[in-house]
């Protein structure tokens, strides 16, 4: 059977690579990708501690499980807002390039 | 048994969001990520979490993926084929390998030894959702409808106003 710490570290390499993913890329489609990475690799941290929680106790064994589908829901929702944003940026500036976007700036 | 199936999945996952952030071309980074998360379900399944596998491959595999395809088709701009990082990447990549040295160690230090990953029926969370988590389930429907409705109005063009 696979540790719980196995998860823990493949769900940390996916967190770094999605990280490096937000402060390197340029286009802010593939930022929102990144971001979508670091989700799901908060994802499987939860998954994995609440799927090796022992029984008993005060919470009940899905808490992690429950927690998740909430993350996967404002992920949607997250996901349909940069659609609307990126969007409206690209028909304003006709860039997605987010060094190009320094309206607020100062 | 369990191994080998984990460690193919974490290869796939790892591979997929490697490809995310290093491709030039951003039709594959999006099929990278495609490629990751369906390995991300398959990492739920190998936790017993059936449930959870079935909503990552719906509305990741499915929904998100298809959204962000269409970010891509309705921003084409010239400069995709050929896109470029900003230059500070590498000061991005130490400072994740540096957020990395963090963490590992961390859940490393941590460890839970012998832990037994166990299945979460179908049953429990179900009645968990509309018992105990009934008032966040509730907030997250209205997240979703406030986020639907600002994106409409946030992308809507100028002419169909007023």
């Amino acid at each position: 059977m696979v540790d719980l710490v196995w998860f823990q570290l493949l769900s940390a390499v996916l967190f770094v690579i999605g990280l490096y993913g937000v402060m390197s890329r340029r286009s802010a489609v593939l930022i929102v990708m990144s971001i979508e990475l670091m989700l799901n690799a908060v994802n499987i941290n939860l998954i994995a501690a609440a799927s090796h929680m022992e029984g008993t106790g005060k919470f009940s064994n899905f808490d992690g499980q429950l927690i998740a589908i909430f993350i996967i829901t404002v992920a949607a929702a997250e996901v349909g807002l940069a659609l609307a944003l990126i969007l409206r940026l690209y028909r304003n500036k006709s860039t997605v390039n987010v060094d190009e976007i320094n309206l607020m700036k100062w | 048994m369990a191994w080998i199936v984990f460690i193919a999945l974490a290869v796939l996952t790892i591979g997929g969001g490697l490809g995310v952030v290093v491709t030039r071309n951003v039709v594959h980074a999006a099929l990278a990520l495609l490629v990751s998360l369906i390995a991300v379900a398959g990492v739920y399944l190998v936790l017993f979490a059936e449930f959870l596998a079935l909503v990552q491959v719906l509305i990741y595999g499915g929904a998100i993926i298809i959204v962000l395809m269409f970010a891509i088709m309705l921003t084409r701009s010239a400069d995709y084929p050929r896109i470029t990082d900003n230059k500070q990447w590498p000061l991005a990549a130490l400072a994740s390998l540096a957020f990395l040295g963090v963490l590992a160690p961390s859940f490393i230090i941590d460890r839970v030894e012998n832990t037994q990953s166990q299945n979460a029926s179908f049953e429990g969370i179900g009645e968990s959702l509309f018992t105990t988590w009934a008032v966040p389930f509730e907030i997250a429907s209205l997240v979703l409808l406030v986020a639907l409705i600002g994106a409409i109005i946030i992308a809507r063009s100028d002419e169909e106003e007023g």
